[in-house]
């Protein structure tokens, strides 16, 4: 008897988790990203990094042990010329280490052939994508947890004092805005990877983006405020609008998300990341630290807007992989 | 009567204007051979892809192994095993660490897969080469360690996108006993190829394909049947009396002569005349000076079906 006829209804839904083959995924991604080349010389550029401005921090934070309770925080921030400081660093090391273990997960496969290998197994595409998603945002939280403790031990071998629970608070969501931070940038490069069928076209495609939020946001952002809110009388009024704007601006990119996240979590006595008029710090004692809670608050809205960020780009990589043909 | 495994009624794909496979009927039978032929583009892959549920399909249903591949991919693809065009590995990866990410793919308990593995890269003649990258193997090892991850799942069907393009002759002469071992085991084994002696010498049956339609399906002798006309070409070489050509018109089951040369004659018949013919040539006291059968061949099944094509629809 013919199968056709045995079935009575087709079904509606598809059997079975998106979800099944996830961890095989995530694992193997993992693994080849922990032992490819290009990942050892990302690790090894951001260890000497860190080993070269903590250092160097740190020579000049030996005077304020005892004086300032958050020392430990102030290796991350203090640069001293010509060295940036490491969280300047790592605003531009995160997105690179992002973009190179994104930018050919998708057209890797395709190019290698391997796709429809893998696509034969008994998993769904979700499975794939997120797997090979997460794989790089584990990765990235390796290499950046694994330098926060180096920065750690040095420097409580430096300064010779251990670090408070407020600064060790702190220092952890630094991570966390950091690995997020990364999130964004991998998944711009895993929708590039998707989009472009070379892996060399979506790199380059990945970094200018980076660049163009980097280098000329900043300064399209001076001039759409300028040209939107043009100065005609001079008025208080009319600078505040434009400041205003140019800032609401800026903060469309993910590094000033970064940047100004990173600056209220490591600098305690940040009290607003806005425009703050005199009237407004009427009653307040300048330079009393705030407590982590408040700080959090303040870059709460940073957070999710990387999140956020985050999620829709993935999204919009995962409709287009889901439509894509698979023919290799 | 066997149990058919893989069933298509009125498969249909279409991207856009372009048809890719249209109204499809195809059904094959538990531990068959089926091979697809065609030229590029006919529509060989996308029907595969389908079958796997890679792609939906704009019409038409298919049943694999009694089962939806676009309802139940994930039951479709741990019972069917794949083996793509071109096979690519992770070129960085060892033979071994390749299979041990399909095993995982497929759930496989690791002590099992560990021992189905080392079976199968044995059985592949790969064990020396388990634990070497593969960006180092050549075309065949590929393909064998393509052979060798399909039945890492133990698959009841096995679906193959020309499996012998590219490899060097000893290399195809090798593959095609492996797929003769696999229906031996009792698998069924659907493959696409425009390689026709090779299809021809493995497959039970092969459905052809021209423009996204299947044309003709049977077993080879069927084919050459309907296409050649007569299944039977005997190639005759005698010298005797002017009549002879229309001697061998009059043999029972002779379609066709053809006087190639003034001594040299081809005749086309449903059965074998050779006996026939021969009498014939001694009956007007002719000389018989060669006589020999030629069994019908998938090539010239193929050039003859795409020559008529030709003169009938001219070419787009």
């Amino acid at each position: 008897m013919s199968q056709l006829a045995k079935v009575a209804r087709p079904r509606r839904t598809r059997e079975g988790s998106p979800w099944t083959g996830l961890w095989a995924v995530v694992t193997k991604e993992m693994a080849d990203s922990l032992t490819s080349v290009r990942m050892s010389i990302l690790q090894l550029l951001i260890v000497l990094t860190a080993a070269g401005t903590v250092y160097a921090a740190s020579q000049d934070l030996k005077d304020l042990v005892g004086k300032d309770p958050f020392i430990f925080l102030k290796l991350f921030t203090t640069g001293r010329d010509p060295l940036p400081s490491f969280v300047g660093f790592l605003g531009f090391l995160v997105p690179l280490i992002a973009i190179a273990l994104a930018f050919d997960t998708v057209n890797g496969e395709f190019n290698q052939r391997t796709m429809s290998r893998v696509l034969a197994q008994p998993i769904f595409r979700d499975a794939l994508l997120l797997g090979k998603f997460l794989a790089g945002l584990f990765t990235l939280t390796l290499v950046l947890a694994v330098i926060w403790l180096l920065i750690y031990g040095m420097g409580i071998l430096v300064l010779g004092v251990p670090p408070g629970g407020e600064e060790v608070a702190r220092s952890l969501w630094f991570l966390v805005v950091a690995i997020f931070y990364g999130g964004v940038w991998l998944a711009v490069a895993l929708l590039f990877s998707i989009v472009l069928r070379q892996t060399a076209a979506a790199a380059l495609a990945s970094i200018a983006v980076w660049l163009f939020f980097t280098i000329f946001w900043g300064i399209i952002a001076q001039l759409l405020a300028q040209a939107l809110v043009p100065m005609r009388l001079g008025t208080v009024q009319e600078v505040l609008d434009q400041a205003k704007l140019e800032m609401s601006l800026t903060r469309l990119s993910p590094n000033t998300l970064y940047a100004e996240a990173m600056l209220a979590m490591l600098n305690p006595a940040v009290r607003s990341l806005g425009l703050v008029l005199p009237f407004q710090l009427q009653g307040a004692i300048l330079g009393t630290p705030l407590p982590v809670s408040q700080s959090l608050m303040l870059i709460w809205p940073h957070l999710t807007g990387l999140i956020a960020v985050t999620i829709l780009l993935f999204v919009l990589g995962y409709v287009l992989f889901q439509r894509q043909e698979i023919r290799t | 009567m066997a149990e058919i495994v893989l069933e298509t009624q009125g498969l249909t794909k279409k991207y856009g204007e372009f048809t890719a496979v249209q109204d499809l009927n195809l059904a094959v039978t538990q531990g068959e051979v089926f091979g697809l032929l065609g030229p590029n583009g006919a529509g060989k892959t996308t029907t595969i892809l389908m079958l796997l549920g890679l792609t939906e399909p704009t019409a038409g249903q298919v049943r694999v192994l009694g089962l939806d591949p676009a309802r139940q991919p994930l039951s479709v693809k741990a019972r069917v095993g794949y083996l793509p065009e071109q096979v690519g590995f992770y070129d960085g990866l060892t033979a071994f660490e390749n299979l041990i990410y399909i095993a995982k793919l497929n759930g496989l308990p690791r002590q099992e897969a560990y021992r189905r593995i080392d079976a199968l890269l044995t059985q592949m003649g790969l064990d020396q080469v388990a634990n070497r990258r593969v960006g180092a193997f050549s075309r065949g090892m590929r393909q064998r360690l393509g052979v060798a991850e399909v039945l890492l799942k133990q698959p009841q069907l096995v679906i193959m996108d020309e499996p012998t393009q590219g490899l060097d002759p000893e290399a195809a002469h090798e593959f095609l006993e492996i797929i003769r071992r696999l229906k031996q085991d009792g698998i069924t084994v659907l493959l696409s190829s425009h390689q026709l002696h090779q299809v021809q010498a493995v497959c039970d049956r092969v459905g052809l394909f021209h423009r996204g339609q299947m044309v003709l399906c049977g077993t080879v002798p069927e084919l050459a049947q309907r296409v050649l006309g007569g299944a039977y070409r005997i190639h005759l070489q005698a010298e005797g009396p002017a009549d002879l050509e229309d001697a061998f018109r009059r043999i029972d089951g002779v379609l066709q002569v053809h006087r190639s040369a003034p001594s040299t004659y081809e005749l086309e018949a449903e059965a074998d005349v050779r006996a026939e013919a021969a009498r014939s040539v001694v009956q007007l006291g002719g000389r018989l000076l060669a006589l020999d059968i030629q069994m019908p061949d998938l090539d010239e099944v193929y050039a003859r079906y795409f020559a008529q094509e030709v003169e009938h629809v001219p070419a787009r």
